[in-house]
Formats: structure tokens, sequence, C-alpha cells
């Protein structure tokens, strides 16, 4: 019951929001708040009541549709790899909400959106029939669309059409391989299915493997099919941006994980290579395509791809380490980009300009801002004793000794990131003041210095003590890499 | 009797064909009661069928011409269901056309009872009567309205139609010619016996048969009637014509070549033809589609697309032998998804166009503020449509999905799921005019009753059957069923 209380909280808190009589609107972020932080809370219980290595836990199981061979059932459960990031997620869902405290456009709708961006988004990570995962993964697109196209700016409907579109594609893929998978093995069930072997199948089972990769990597974002990533991030609200950036590409990641290498080990052994190529391109051209934007959240977006990129390289090599620092790649992503877009959110919100020609020397007016970005920048960058430098740490041990070359061609992506954030900090935080910003705020609402405040803490916390995580990561993931070893 | 018992039903609708004429004749100023009088026989004709349910003991009639069993009651149902539904949302626009009602509801149920006799048929006699019998009454329905338009799609649909009948009664003939009887069962056996010494002659009577049917099913390339006839022909007409006609083709279709014409030799020809159609008439339906800018002719091109759909699950039974239940129970369950839900989208838009007295889909512009039921009723059978959870479309689609990866008819997924994505655009397109559109005006619009409760009707369906599908997943499992009996 636990389970599904937590994933439908959210939703739940949305449908209260939208009850609420138009003169109480500017309740509707209490009421957000108040959902998104029993989830957390609940989600944090349940991180302290799991038992590491014990497999699936916090089981609800239903039979939902029973029609001869065709049987669907509501299925939750958690692991070791999805715990992490189902309070990832609420965490992240709990910043959104705080970093969207001063809406004022129809906010009724907006918080109802959020949390059911939210309750969508766990039921993605926590879903263990492959129909429901499906469902769950098709409903995020609803929020996002109304998020990014009614709240967003600049070209926002073609953005949200671009984002939506991509996904669908990606999905429609998605959706043969299920099928064909679940006609083969005569389930939908994914703990089965991760624990049978699968040799025929109505299509050849690397095409399977091919189909799901496709839909998931239109989320994780590879290169090429990253380009509705930066439209989406630039238009989105800052909320939305720290929500995509912080669970939704995530969802691409674990996917990977969870279906194609644990249900396919064979033929990820087969193309294992080529993900970690194709880990290692977006790494690269991530990195060499940051240098050249001059939006500050285009800028995020492309290193996103970037260190999504090490993420795909880390489950290419298919080791426990490699998977484990894949997996921790993801956390440490989550927090770090999610406070570099809160961050750039509160400027945004003072100057009203992304252009980083426009900006400068914003230490001096605004030095809340201007450290908060410093610090999500070097977390970016893989400053020892932070998230991000223990998930690369462990992504290039794990990967070495299986693609020496691809992780050699990363490092060097993880170079150039070093070189465009400090450039960009330098542009942005230093050099000469600009007297146009002499009026702005700092940062100063209570919302704003907490949400900012709780991920920075994460990100150090989640910096010296790894193995809050890496133990319950490990045992999970180790499943996962026995059967690909065989 | 007893042969009269069977068709119960059919007569009881027959009778209230009647009844409306003589009502009308005798108390012309009581006018108000004439659709009621007709609802009540086709809640006669459910009853009847009912009945049949309940005493289980199924039988043929009329020397085994017309039959009563699981899979003409499921249509019966769905019959019932149609012209009920479109009985309520007539009252309002012929209420407006003043002239002329009790025709206009006697030929309503008079084409309904032809479209009930068509689910029970298995002679090809009784097929082309009951077929000329549902057709003549909607011949005359198109145009019915005053304007050219109207008058112009009648002609067309007459004309068209008649080619279509020709064609079919040319397909019977050459069946006929070569079994020496024209009862589906005996034709079965006539080809088993000397069936391959014959192929061709088969095929081309086949073809015939598809071609003729094909003008009823709306599928490519007997579909250039459709979008005129749709957007000519008065709203509640279209809504009836498509479904009512599309649906009955559909059934006949299923009981003609799987009981008359089901020998492997000649299915493997003849579902490769379904395939083709299929694939074809999703494509260009989808495509045309895109580019419509009235919402009559945009849903006219939509149902040219989804009986594409339909037709995937024709392929895959045939193919698919041992797992011909799943196939053709796909069918049903898009038959009956599909008719509640294209009838819901078309009642909405009878409310709709009626009061902004336009059918362009740039008007409908932020109808959430101006009539948020509607607009809402309408995005709910449009996302439907689409076949996007949590409806029951998605359901639909899945199903047939489902038989065509196990019919090992994966290009035609492949090529079924991409349409759908297609599809979404434009069905989203709208839903996002009315929800993120600006309106013109904003003054609140007035829905009749009679049409609040037909969409309602149609749209609770739609969402009920999308939460829980099973019951309906299974009354088409059954109704199936009879085929592989046989």
């Amino acid at each position: 019951m636990l389970l599904t209380v937590l994933v439908f909280l959210p939703a739940f808190a949305g449908l209260l929001i939208l009850l609420l009589p138009s003169a109480r609107a500017h309740h509707a972020r209490w009421v957000a708040l108040l959902g998104s932080l029993v989830a957390l809370a609940l989600s944090i219980v349940m991180f302290f009541d799991f038992e590491k290595g014990a497999g699936f836990q916090f089981i609800d199981r239903a039979s939902w549709i029973d029609v001869g061979s065709f049987n669907i059932q509501y299925f939750l459960a958690v692991d070791g790899l999805s715990l992490p990031l189902v309070v990832l997620t609420t965490f992240l869902t709990t910043a959104s909400v705080l970093v969207s405290f001063s809406i004022e456009h129809r906010p009724r709708a907006y918080f109802a959106c959020l949390m059911v961006l939210s309750t969508s988004v766990l039921g993605v990570f926590t879903a263990m029939d492959f129909l429901l995962f499906f469902l769950f993964w098709e409903l995020e697109l609803f929020p996002m669309y109304l998020l990014i196209s009614v709240w967003g700016s600049g070209r926002r409907e073609y953005s949200a059409m671009k984002f939506v579109l991509y996904t669908v594609a990606g999905s429609a893929f998605m959706l043969v391989a299920i099928l064909a998978l679940a006609f083969s093995a005569g389930t939908f069930d994914m703990e089965v299915l991760g624990n049978s072997t699968i040799t025929t199948a109505v299509l050849p089972l690397g095409w399977v493997f091919l189909f799901l990769f496709i839909g998931f990597a239109v989320k994780l974002p590879i290169v090429p099919l990253h380009t509705w990533l930066p439209d989406a991030h630039s238009d989105a609200p800052t909320a939305v941006s720290v929500m995509l950036a912080g669970v939704l590409l995530k969802m691409g990641g674990y996917a990977i994980i969870r279906t194609c290498v644990t249900i396919l080990p064979d033929q990820a052994n087969d193309y294992g290579i080529w993900l970690a190529a194709i880990g290692s391109i977006s790494v690269l051209y991530g990195a060499f395509v940051t240098f050249r934007q001059t939006d500050v959240k285009r800028l995020i977006a492309y290193s996103s791809v970037s260190h999504m990129g090490l993420v795909l390289l880390g489950i290419g090599a298919l080791g426990t380490t490699a998977m484990v620092g894949a997996a921790y790649q993801m956390l440490a992503h989550g927090l770090i980009t999610g406070l570099l877009f809160v961050v750039v959110g509160l400027m945004y919100e003072r100057t009203h300009t992304r252009e980083i020609g426009r900006l400068g020397g914003l230490a001096r007016q605004m030095p809340l801002i201007a450290t908060g970005l410093v610090f999500a920048g070097f977390a970016s960058v893989g400053l020892p004793a932070l998230a991000g430098f223990i998930a690369e740490v462990t992504v290039f041990l794990g990967a070495f000794q299986k693609h020496e070359w691809a992780v050699i061609m990363a490092i060097f992506g993880v170079v150039l990131s070093a070189g465009y954030i400090l450039w960009t900090l330098q542009r942005v935080v230093f050099g000469p003041v600009r007297h146009e910003w002499d009026g702005a705020d700092d940062q100063r609402h209570w919302w704003e210095h907490a949400s900012v405040v709780g991920l920075a803490a994460l990100v150090i916390l989640l910096g010296v003590y790894p193995s809050l995580i890496m133990d319950m990561l490990d045992p999970a993931i180790g499943v996962v890499s026995a059967r690909v070893a065989g | 009797m007893s042969e009269l018992d069977i068709v119960g039903p059919q007569l009881a609708i027959l009778l209230a064909a009647g009844a409306v004429l003589v009502w009308d004749a005798l108390l012309p100023r009581r006018r108000a009661a004439l659709p009621y009088l007709a609802l009540a026989g086709i809640l006669g004709a459910a009853i009847w069928t009912t009945t049949w349910v309940i005493r289980g003991d199924f039988q043929t009639a009329f020397d085994g011409t017309f039959a009563i069993d699981q899979y003409a009651v499921f249509f019966q149902y769905v019959f019932a269901g149609i012209t009920a539904i479109v009985v309520i949302a007539s009252i309002d626009w012929v209420d407006r056309v003043g002239r002329r009602q009790s025709e206009y509801f006697a030929l309503v149920l008079t084409a309904s009872a032809g479209l009930m006799f068509l689910a029970g048929a298995r002679d090809l006699i009784t097929i082309f009567l009951a077929l000329e019998l549902s057709s003549i009454p909607q011949y005359i329905l198109a145009g019915w309205g005053k304007d050219q338009r109207s008058s112009e799609a009648g002609m067309k649909y007459l004309l068209l139609g008649a080619i279509a009948s020709a064609l079919l009664l040319y397909g019977m003939a050459l069946l006929y010619g070569f079994a020496g009887s024209t009862l589906l069962t005996d034709i079965s056996a006539a080809i088993s016996e000397h069936g391959a010494d014959n192929r061709s002659l088969l095929v081309v009577a086949s073809v015939l048969l598809i071609a003729g049917f094909g003008f009823k099913m709306a599928v490519v390339p007997f579909q250039m009637w459709v979008p005129d006839v749709y957007q000519g022909a008065p709203t509640p007409v279209a809504a009836f014509l498509s479904v009512g006609s599309k649906a009955a083709a559909f059934a006949v279709v299923m009981r003609l070549f799987f009981e008359g014409l089901g020998e492997q030799f000649l299915s493997n020809d003849w579902a490769m033809i379904f395939a083709v159609i299929a694939a074809v008439s999703m494509t260009l339906g989808n495509v045309f589609a895109i580019v419509q800018r009235d919402i009559k002719r945009m849903l006219g091109y939509s149902s040219i697309a989804q009986a594409g759909n339909f037709m995937i699950g024709l392929a895959a039974i045939s193919i698919a032998g041992e797992h011909f239940v799943q196939g053709a129970s796909g069918v049903l369950l898009f038959v009956a998804a599909y008719a509640f839900t294209n009838l819901g989208a078309f009642i909405a838009v009878i409310g709709i166009s009626q009061r902004i007295g336009s059918d362009n889909i740039a008007d409908y512009a932020g109808m959430w503020r101006r009539a948020p039921l509607l607009a809402l009723a309408l995005a709910f059978c449009l996302i439907s449509l689409a076949g996007i959870p949590p409806t029951a479309g998605f359901w639909a689609k899945l199903y047939v999905f489902n038989a065509g990866i196990q019919a090992d008819l994966v290009w035609l997924v492949i090529i079924g799921v991409l349409n759908s994505v297609v599809s979404a655009y434009y069905y989203l397109a709208v839903v996002r005019q009315m929800f993120l559109g600006e309106a013109e005006e904003e003054k609140r619009l007035a829905i009749s009753p009679t049409v609040g409760v037909a969409l309602g009707v149609a749209t609770v369906g739609v969402i009920v059957f999308g939460i829980i599908p099973t019951p309906l997943v299974d009354a088409a499992r059954e109704a199936a069923a009879i085929f592989a009996a046989s």
C-alpha cells in the first residue's frame, strides 16, 4: 500500500488543488508543497526501511486485466536501483514547487500539472508491469506539454510539440517491442521477464532491443536524438526545467538498465560496445556544442546531453562498477543540474535575460545567487567531494577495462566541461559590473533559500558519503550484471 | 413463431419505425414524443437481445440464413447503442430543421434494423438484402439537409453506393456459381472440397467482395466519398454513417470471410490484401487528415485511417491460425470502442458547430472557456481516437496491435504505431486549439440537454472502458469465439 500511496499522493494533491475555489487559488502552492513534502517524507521513510540487497520490496500487486493470454497487472515495487530515483523525484518535486512559489498565471492548473507530472514519473520508476510502465511513460506527456506550452516562454508551443512528438515516436517503437516481448514470454511482468531467458520472438531479438533502446534513448537523450532537449529547456519555466533535467531524463537511463539490459542480456552483450560508443560521442559532441551556446539555459541543456552520455557509457560497459557509476551519475546529475536550473531561474526572474553577453559581474549585485551558481558550476565540472566527481570516477573506473578508447574520449569531454563551465562563470558572475542590473534584488525569499540550500546540501552529502547510495545500488545492479555475464 | 422470436430485436425496431410514422399522422401536435417512441423501440430490441443472452440457447432461423449467436448479440448491442445515441443527439437538430421529423426517425430506425440483420446474416442473399435495407435509408438521410452540399452528399453516396453494390453482387454471383448455394456453410464446404482447383475464381470473387464492402468500411481506395459526404450530410447523419455502416461492414466481412472463405489456402491471399489496404488506409487517411481545416472533413479522413486500424485485426486473424480469437476479438473491441468514441466526437461537433455556426477548426479556439464540458468531452474522445491512455481507444489499439504481433505482421504493426503518432498530432491539435487558443469572443455557449445526454453517455463509456476494459474485452472474446469453434 505504501508505494501506491506514495505514487498517487502528488496526483491526489493535484486533484485537491483543482477543486480549490478560485478565491483561494493562491493557496494552490501550499497544497502542492504539503503534498510534495509528505511524499518526500514517505519516500525517505521507505529509503531507510529498505532492506539492502533483498530484491524487490514494498510490492503492491493486483490483477488488472486478465483475459486469455493477455494479463496485465497493477504491479508496483522498488529495488535498490529504483528507490534512490524515487527519492530523487520526490525531492526535486518539492524543490520545483518551491521555485514556483511566485507563479501568478493560473496557479491552480500549474501546480496540478506539476503534481501529475510527479505521479507519472514516480509511476515509471516503480511500475513492474511492462504495460503499466508504458502507461505511466505516456501519462507524463500531458502535464509536460501543458507546462511548457502554457507557462513557458519564447517558442513554447513549438518546443512543447517537438518534445511530445519525439517522445511519442520513440514510444511507438517501444510499444512494438513490449508486445513482441510479452508475446514470446507470455507475460508483461517485468520481474518474470527479467528472470527468464528469452530466445525467440516474432521479430529478431536484436530488433526488440533496438526498438526499446530507441524509445529510451530519445528521453536520455543521445546524440543525434537530442535536439528536442535544448528547445524544451530554453522555453520551459524554471521548475519544469528542474523536473525535466532532474528526473525525466533519468527515466531513459533507468529504463535501459531495467529493461534492455536486464531482460535481453545477450543482446546487451552484443550491443554494449555501441552503447558505449554512442555514450562517449554524446559526451564529446555535447561538450563541444555547449561551448557555442550564448543562452544560459541552452548551455545547461547541452551540458546535460554531455553528462547523460556518461550514463550510457557506464551502461554500455555492463559491469557492476560501471553501471553503479551510471546510476550514481543519474542521481548526481539530477541534483546538480536541478540546482543549476534553479539558480539560473532565479537570475532570470531578476534580469529577464539569459543571454550570457548581457550578463556580467553579477557577483556584486547578487552575491548569493552568484555563490549558488559557482557552487553548482563546480559540482557540474566534477570537483572532488561533490556528487558528480564520485559518479564520473566510478563510471571511468568501471568502463576502462572494457572500452578504454571510449573512456579516453569521454574524459576529454569532461575536460571540456571544465572549460565551458569556468568560462561561463567568468563571463556571468565575474568580470566588469554591468550597471544595468544595479537595482536587481538578490535571492531573498525563504523558498528560494530552501530550494538552493537543500539541493546543495544533497550534492555535498552524495559527494562525501557515497556509500549511503552505493550500498543500495550495488546489490541491485549486481543482479543485472550477473545476468549479462551469464 | 420461433423464427420471428429470433429476429425479434429487428422487428421491434421496425415496429417502432412504423409507429413513428403513424403517430405523426394521427397526432401531429404531439411530435415531441417521436424520438422517445424511437428510443422505446431500440430499448425493446436491446431487451429482446438480452433475453437471448439469458436463454443462452443460440440458434439459426429461416433455413440457416440467419443466426442469433454471441457474435450477432454483440453487434446487436453495439447497433442498439449507436442508434440510441444518434436518436438522442438528433432531437435538437431535427427540431431546428422542423420538417418531416417522423420520416427522419423512421429512416434511422430502418437503417438500424438493416444493420442488425447484417450482424446475424449467414447467407449471401440475406447479407445483400440487409445491406441494402441499411444503405438506402442512409442515402436518403445523407441528402436530408436543405442546402446544396447535403444534396451533393446524398447523390454522391447513392451513386458510389450503387457501384459498390454492383461489385458486391458480382462477387456473390461468382461464389454462388462456384458453390451452387448462397449459404456460407455450404460455400465453405464446397471450397474445402474442390476450392484449390478454382483458386483464381475464388480470389477474383474475394477481391470483388472486398471492393464492395470496402466502400462501406471506407478504406482506401474506396474512400473517395467519405470527406464530401461527412462534410455535406447533416452532422447526426454523418455520425451515424461513420460508425453504423462501418461497424456493420466489418461485422459482415468477418462472418463472410471466416465462415465462408476461411480455408487456409485462400485466406492467405485475402489476408495480404487486407494487410496492404490497412497500411495504405492508415497512412493516406492520416496524411490527409493533417491538412484539413474543417473538423467534419478531418473526422472523415480520420475514420478512413481508423478503418485501416480495424483491418490490421482482420489481417491478423486470417494469418494467425491458432491465435485467431485474439485478432477477431481485437477487431470487435476496436469496433465497439471506435463506435462510441467517434459518436462522442461527432456529437460534440454537433453541439459546438450549431452554436458557433462553423465547422472550422480555427473557430474552436478557446472553447474550453466557452463550453468547458463540451470541450472536455470532445478532448477525451479525440484522445481516445488517438489511442492514448486512459481511454477505451488505447486498449482497442493495443489489442489490435497485439494481435498483429502475434500473427507475425510486425511490419504492419510498425506502420500502425507510427500512424498513431501522426494521428496524435492532428487530434491533439484540435485539443490544443480548444484549451490553449484565444477565443475571439468569450460568450458562454448554451448546450441543449439532449446533446449533453448523448455526449455524456459516449464520453463516460470511453473513460470507464479506458480504466476497466475487462468487461468489454470479455464480451468481445466471447463473441469472437464462435469462429474458433467452426
